[in-house]
């Protein structure tokens, strides 16, 4: 396949591990953290790992977007499908999400009508062909997914679509990494940066991280070899004595961003004062609600959402997995009370998530391929 | 990882094996879609809820088909249920899709496929002629598999109670010996093939339904499946020659091969590189963000045949025309009882594990 096997070359794969061995200090540990749970997968969808010396620990962090929706909303958006004539539409991932009373598959066992879509646009497709009916899209994602909210809602006011409701739970990535960069429990040595949410934002974001914390940060694509490529970046930085932005990601990601997508997201949404994640609790201005403007699509303010706070389960870790201080293996429930089938903390439950990914990829002893390179060279 | 960690981290590892060999039970209160996937939550049913209730050694198996012994003769008995939206897809409808499903059920156990039944569940208000299309086509699938339809049900029930037709079909077959080609049999050792490209089925049926606004030259594989197992059996006639062979249905090859790692106790390693997939369904898969070791396919044999007939097999089945593109994708091994691995084309190994329920397309 063109445009995906150039970036999945074994070849090439062996040669940039072998020059991240080569950077690595004696004696010295590496903890990167990747932010975006599209890399997770992809670290281990491809057995990334593999290539790395254990000297490098990769941190799965917080950027998985079903993985940081507090159980609450869960339930509230549960309780919007179970109104009247509620048509409920949702990205795939987030239907078995669990809330405090089950997940969406649960609550379509027990009669609500909750169906996947791959675009919210979809969402207003559905609201047209059922008038008589309520559709509510359950938006989540970070700045990835809100232009394409930020759209849909810009498009049903011009068509003047008047059954048709967003359930707003779109979040920012920059408050979420600077609350990982405040935890006190923490050492990372660097940021594998989020490629989808930058080519929205661009990467003068990440700047603080780089000048205020001293971390390097490479945005990076999601094919293996991308990956690669930017923890050889990251390694190197290190190596140097340097902290700074990098883009390993220019086939994509503009310096910049997208002004186009910042502004539909700028018209129709603004920070909320709080939100409350899950695993990592309440951040301030972490958030979008839609604009006052546009309140007419706001499902919050068209239905009664209970907005009951449901505190995470006492056993769960997911907060601890999300900020990296715990490997998966770690936390006390996992593969035993906490499984794919039956997952407890929502790490669990996305293919992004970080337990998930571990469980059903990552949950065996390999012979390292990069400890061989080394030992060959 | 200091010693200790990685220590730590066997036994968690051990911790969680146990825990997977225990009794499956049921958490949940209702059925999910999860529970007709294929993957866990299916086998979780089937073995706490039906395999308890009706339990006895020729159901014990849970093989394709039950094999029978009645008056000197073995017999291989299996039943099916076809439910598939819609019921009209490039390459196949509802109709030869419960025919040979039917008659592959049975032909994987090395069984000659002879006498099919066929249920029908009719929608109030479905269309006449489109039932016409749906008979008719499975008359040409039976006589092309050599069977026959020789005995039949219909009920119809309320518009909205269905969807259009549902098809349920059970299949009578004989068998010449009686060759264990049970999952169980896979030894360290034996090579794994598949009959053809994988996915094409279950990414035809995604694209016809029309909701993703992808379109792809794609047509479902479903095909009888008998006269290849027949040129296998011919080309490898000794005992045990070949082990197993299952037709990957849902759940597709990553299921199968998890049921055989399972059942033989042994591992399986497939190498990403060497499984068959055309760039359509592999297009469509990465688009959706779904993996075609997970997607099902209609006519597509795996089989499990000793190490050293391995490429003797492969001949047999690339002589057949529906094994023409018939590829060597993996070996069964003794480490990693259980499991399947796979050594990704990027050079990385990372397990296959049976999904939950159906494949979930990811957001970003």
């Amino acid at each position: 396949m063109r445009f995906v096997d150039e970036f999945r070359d074994a070849e090439k794969a062996h040669a940039l591990a072998a020059k991240i061995a080569a950077l690595c200090e004696p004696g010295r540990q590496y903890k990167l953290m990747e932010v975006c749970g599209g890399h997770t997968h992809t670290i281990y969808k491809h057995g990334l790992e593999d290539y790395l010396p254990e000297t490098i620990t990769l941190v799965h962090g917080p950027g998985c977007p079903v993985c940081v929706i507090p159980m609450g909303r869960v339930d509230d958006a549960i309780h919007l499908a179970a109104q009247p004539d509620v048509i409920m539409t949702s990205f795939g991932d987030m239907m078995r999400v669990p809330g405090s009373n089950g997940s969406f598959f649960d609550a379509n066992a027990e009669g609500t009508n909750i169906r996947m879509v791959y675009s919210p646009l979809d969402s207003l497709k559905i609201a047209r062909q059922n008038p008589d009916k309520r559709v509510v899209f359950m938006a989540i994602g970070f700045e990835t997914t809100a232009p394409s909210t930020a759209m849909t809602l810009l498009r049903a006011a011009a068509e003047g679509i008047g059954n048709f409701f967003v359930f707003c739970n779109h979040v920012t990535i920059i408050p979420a990494i600077k609350a990982i960069l405040d935890s006190p429990d923490l050492r990372l040595d660097g940021f594998i940066g989020p490629g989808h949410v930058s080519t929205v934002i661009g990467c003068r974001p990440y700047e603080f991280i780089a000048a205020d914390y001293g971390k390097p940060v490479v945005v990076a694509g999601f094919e293996p070899l991308d990956i690669l490529q930017s923890i050889y970046m990251l390694m190197r930085q290190l190596a140097e004595g340097r902290a700074e932005v990098e883009n390993q990601y220019s086939r994509v990601v503009p310096w910049q961003g997208n002004p186009v997508a910042l502004r539909a997201i700028g018209e129709t949404m603004a920070l909320r004062p709080y939100f409350e994640w899950r695993g990592l609790g309440f951040i301030s201005h972490s958030a979008l609600q839609i604009r006052e403007k546009y309140a007419a699509f706001d499902a919050e303010l068209a239905f009664q959402v209970p907005g009951v706070r449901v505190a995470d389960p006492k056993a769960c870790q997911c907060g601890e997995v999300l900020k990296g201080v715990l490997k998966p293996w770690e936390c006390k429930v996992f593969g035993t009370a906490c499984t794919p089938e039956t997952p407890i903390g929502t790490c669990m439950v996305s293919p992004e998530g970080a337990c998930a990914a571990y469980y059903n990829f990552g949950r065996f002893r390999r012979t390292r391929v990069a400890e061989a390179e080394v030992s060959r060279a | 990882m200091t010693i200790q960690a990685a220590d730590r981290e066997q036994q968690v590892l051990d911790r969680i094996d146990r825990a997977r060999r225990r009794k499956p039970r049921i958490r949940e209160e209702r059925i999910t879609m999860a529970h007709g996937a294929g993957g866990k939550a299916s086998r979780t049913l089937v073995e706490a809820i039906f395999l308890d209730a009706f339990r006895n050694p020729l159901l014990e198996p849970l093989e394709d088909a039950a094999l029978l012994a009645v008056g000197g003769a073995s017999l291989a008995l299996t039943t099916d249920s076809y439910v598939v939206s819609p019921l009209f897809f490039p390459g196949g409808d509802i109709g030869d899709l419960a025919v040979n499903g039917t008659v592959n059920d049975l032909a994987v156990t090395g069984a000659t496929p002879l006498f099919l039944s066929a249920g029908f569940i009719l929608e109030e208000g479905f269309a006449v002629a489109d039932l016409e299309r749906i008979t008719a086509s499975m008359r040409d699938a039976a006589d092309a598999a050599g069977v026959r339809v020789v005995t039949g049900d219909t009920k119809v029930v309320q518009k909205g109670k269905a969807d259009g037709c549902y098809i349920s079909t059970a299949g009578l077959g004989i068998r010449a010996g009686d060759a264990d080609l049970s999952a169980a049999s896979a030894r360290p050792g034996d090579a794994v093939i598949v009959s053809g490209p994988i996915g094409d089925h279950g990414v035809t049926i995604m694209l016809a339904r029309g909701e993703l606004d992808i379109e792809a030259d794609v047509h479902s594989d479903t095909a009888p499946l008998n006269g290849l197992v027949a040129a296998l059996l011919e080309a490898l006639p000794g005992p045990g020659a070949v082990r197993t062979m299952r037709d990957a249905t849902r759940g597709g090859v990553a299921t199968i091969l998890n049921e055989i790692a399972r059942s033989a106790q042994v591992g399986v390693r497939v190498s990403e590189d060497d499984i068959p997939v055309r760039p359509e369904v592999r297009g469509a898969s990465e688009l959706l963000g779904i993996d075609p070791m997970y997607v099902a396919c209609e006519g597509r044999l795996v089989a499990v045949v000793e190490g050293g007939q391995a490429d003797r097999a492969l001949a047999a089945l690339r002589a057949h025309p529906l094994g023409a593109q018939a590829a060597i994708i993996g070996q069964v091994t003794g480490d990693n009882p259980g499991i399947v691995t796979l050594t990704t084309g990027f050079g990385g190994t990372r397990i296959v594990d049976l999904l939950v329920g159906d494949p979930l397309p990811r957001i970003c």
